[in-house]
C-alpha cells in the first residue's frame, strides 16, 4: 500500500513538473504577444527616433540586428568550419585535439558580460575599433564560434568513411577530398550551425552593450559596421531601464519572441529534413 | 609532385591555424582579464578588495570590498539551484521516461523556446509581474530584490538543466531498466532507482551547468534586482558580480573602471572552476 501511494506521488510529481514548465512557457509567450502586439505599429517599425516630434521608431535597431547578424557569420562560418575540418580530417595528435575541444567547451561557458568585456578592451580600445557594430560583431564571433564548431564537426563524422577512401583511391589529393567530398557532405551542419547563432545573436544584449552601443542611427551596412547601433535586445533594455517607455520595450519584446519562435521552429524543420535525408541516402 | 605536395602543406598549415583560432580566443580572454584585472587588486589590497563589505565607488574616499557582491552571486546561483533543480529534474524524468511520443514532442518545443528567449525580455517580464507581485505579496517598499532574481534565474537555468538530464537519462543502457523490470520493480521505481542512480553524473553535470548559467547571467538579473551594492537579503535590493561591473562601466572612470575589471576577474575564476566541474562530471558519465 505505501509502495503504491510513494510511486503515485512521484509520477503526480513528475508530471506537475513538466506542466508546469510548459505552463510557465505559455504564459510568457500569451503574456508578452497580449502586451507588445497593440503597441506594435507601421510608424513604430519603419522610422527612427526622433527628438523633435518625440516618436519612437525602432527602424534602425531592426537593421542593425541584420548588420550584426551578417557580420558575425560571415566571420564565423569560415573560422567554424576549418577548425571543425581540421580536427576531423588532420588532426592526429591526441593532446592537441584535446586542447583545442577543451578550450571550445570553455569558450561556451564563459557568461556574455566577460565577452563584452573583453571586446570593449580588445577590440574598440587595443585595435581602436570604438564602440561600432563590427566590434559587436568580432565579439559574438568569440561566442559562436564553438557552436559552429561542434555542429559542423557532428556533420563531418556523418560521411561515410568509404567517400573519402574512394576519393583517395581515384588519386585526389587531400585538399582536393576536402573540397568535393567532405565539404559538401557537411551543409547541414554548418546551416545548422547559423540557425544556432542567429538565435544566439538575437537574444543576446550584455556582451554588446559596450561593444557596439546605444546609438539609433538610421546607417547602411557598411556604414552601420563603423558606427555605434544598437540591436533589438539592447533598445528594449535602454528604452525601458532608461527611459521608462514601457510599451515600445514590450513591442520590442513581442517581435523577438516571434523571431525566436520562428528560429526554433526553422531549426526543428531543417533537422527533420536532413534527417530524413540521410535516412534515404 | 613537389609542388603539389607543397601545396597540400601549406592546406594543412592553413586548417592547423584554424584549429588553434579557438585556443587562442581562450588565451585571450584569460590575459586580456589578468593585465586588466590585477592592478586594482594590487592597489586595493586581496584581503581588502575580497572581504570588505562596502563598495563605495563614487564617494569621496571610495571603498572597494566586492563582499556583497560575491554573496549576492552565491546566494542568488544557489536560490535558484534549489528552486530550479527539482522542477528541471523531475520534467526531464517525465520527458525521458514516462511521456507519450506526442507529449514529449510538445514539450521539448517548450522546452527549447524557454531557452530562446532573450534574457532582456525574461527581465521586462520580471520587472512588470514579479517586482510588483512580490511587493505587493510581502507588503515590502520596493519589489526588486535578491529574490526575484532568484526566480527569474530559476526559469532561465530550467532548459539547461532539463536538456543535460534528458541526454543523460537516454544514456541509460536498456537492459538495466529491463532486469530491473523483470524482477518485480514497477517502471516508475525502475526509473527513479535504477535511471537516475546510473545517469547521476550526468545529471550533476547539469546541475552544474545551471549554477553557471545562473552566475554568469547578467541583464536580466539587472533589471529586476534592485542594483543596490548592500550585502545579501533576500528582500533588499542586491547587486550581482555580474551586474557590478555592467552597471558601473558606462561611467567608470581611473581606479573604479580597473576595479570592475577585477571584478570580471573574480567571475572568470569562478567560471572557470564550474567549467572544470562540468567537465569531471561530463568525462564520468561517458564513461
Amino acid at each position: 500500500m505505501k509502495r503504491k501511494i510513494k510511486i503515485a506521488l512521484l509520477r503526480a510529481l513528475c508530471i506537475i513538473s513538466a506542466t508546469f514548465t510548459c505552463a510557465l512557457v505559455l504564459f510568457l509567450l500569451v503574456y508578452i504577444l497580449a502586451k507588445g502586439v497593440p503597441n506594435i505599429s507601421w510608424e513604430l517599425l519603419s522610422e527612427k527616433p526622433s527628438y523633435l516630434s518625440g516618436k519612437i521608431g525602432i527602424l534602425p535597431d531592426i537593421l542593425n540586428t541584420v548588420y550584426i547578424i551578417v557580420a558575425t557569420l560571415i566571420f564565423v562560418l569560415p573560422l567554424g568550419v576549418g577548425a571543425a575540418v581540421y580536427l576531423t580530417e588532420y588532426a592526429k595528435n591526441k593532446r592537441l585535439v584535446a586542447v583545442i575541444e577543451y578550450a571550445a567547451e570553455t569558450l561556451s561557458g564563459i557568461p556574455s558580460i566577460i565577452y563584452g568585456l573583453v571586446g570593449m578592451l580588445f577590440f574598440c580600445q587595443f585595435l581602436g575599433m570604438q564602440t561600432s557594430l563590427l566590434a559587436g560583431a568580432l565579439t559574438l564571433v568569440i561566442m559562436n564560434l564553438p557552436t559552429v564548431m561542434r555542429t559542423t564537426q557532428e556533420s563531418l563524422k556523418t560521411v561515410p568513411q568509404s567517400y573519402r577512401e574512394g576519393a583517395f583511391g581515384l588519386g585526389a589529393g587531400k585538399w582536393r577530398v576536402i573540397r568535393t567530398v567532405v565539404l559538401p557532405g557537411c551543409i547541414d551542419g554548418v546551416i545548422t550551425g547559423c540557425i544556432l547563432s542567429v538565435g544566439r545573436i538575437l537574444g543576446e544584449s550584455a556582451a554588446l552593450l559596450f561593444t557596439a552601443g546605444t546609438a539609433h542611427a538610421l546607417n547602411g551596412f557598411f556604414g552601420g559596421l563603423r558606427s555605434s547601433g544598437s540591436t533589438l535586445t539592447v533598445s528594449l533594455y535602454m528604452y525601458v531601464k532608461e527611459e521608462g517607455e514601457f510599451g515600445v520595450g514590450f513591442a520590442i519584446a513581442a517581435i523577438l519572441m516571434v523571431l525566436t519562435l520562428l528560429v526554433n521552429l526553422l531549426a526543428m524543420l531543417v533537422g527533420r529534413w536532413f534527417k530524413r535525408k540521410r535516412n534515404y541516402e | 609532385m613537389k609542388k603539389q605536395r607543397a601545396f597540400e602543406d601549406f592546406v594543412h598549415g592553413i586548417f592547423l591555424f584554424l584549429g588553434l583560432v579557438t585556443v587562442g580566443f581562450v588565451l585571450l580572454i584569460t590575459v586580456y582579464l589578468v593585465i586588466a584585472g590585477i592592478p586594482a587588486i594590487r592597489e586595493i589590497g586581496i584581503l581588502n578588495f575580497l572581504f570588505n563589505i562596502k563598495w563605495a565607488s563614487t564617494a569621496s574616499e571610495p571603498s572597494y570590498g566586492i563582499l556583497p557582491f560575491i554573496l549576492t552571486s552565491v546566494y542568488g546561483t544557489a536560490g535558484a539551484i534549489i528552486l530550479g533543480v527539482p522542477v528541471g529534474f523531475l520534467t526531464s524524468v517525465y520527458l525521458a521516461k514516462l511521456a507519450p511520443e506526442k507529449i514529449r514532442t510538445v514539450v521539448s518545443g517548450a522546452v527549447s523556446l524557454l531557452a530562446g528567449i532573450p534574457s532582456v525580455v525574461y527581465g521586462l517580464v520580471g520587472m512588470m509581474v514579479l517586482v510588483p507581485g512580490i511587493r505587493r505579496l510581502f507588503h515590502i517598499p520596493d519589489g526588486a530584490s535578491l529574490f526575484a532574481a532568484i526566480i527569474v534565474l530559476a526559469i532561465m537555468i530550467l532548459p539547461s538543466i532539463i536538456n543535460v538530464s534528458i541526454t543523460a537519462l537516454e544514456a541509460v543502457p536498456r537492459e538495466y531498466e529491463d532486469a530491473s523490470l523483470a524482477l518485480g520493480a514497477t517502471p516508475v521505481e525502475t526509473y527513479f532507482r535504477v535511471s537516475v542512480p546510473a545517469a547521476k553524473s550526468g545529471i550533476a553535470a547539469a546541475v552544474v551547468l545551471g549554477v553557471g548559467r545562473a552566475i554568469g547571467e547578467a541583464m536580466a538579473v539587472m533589471m529586476v534586482s534592485g542594483n543596490a551594492p548592500n550585502m545579501p537579503e533576500l528582500f533588499g535590493s542586491v547587486r550581482f558580480l555580474t551586474t557590478a561591473v555592467a552597471s558601473e562601466m558606462s561611467y567608470s572612470s581611473g581606479l573604479q573602471r580597473q576595479a570592475l575589471f577585477s571584478i570580471a576577474l573574480v567571475l572568470f575564476l569562478f567560471i572557470m572552476l564550474i567549467n572544470a566541474a562540468l567537465n569531471f562530471f561530463l568525462k564520468r558519465s561517458k564513461e
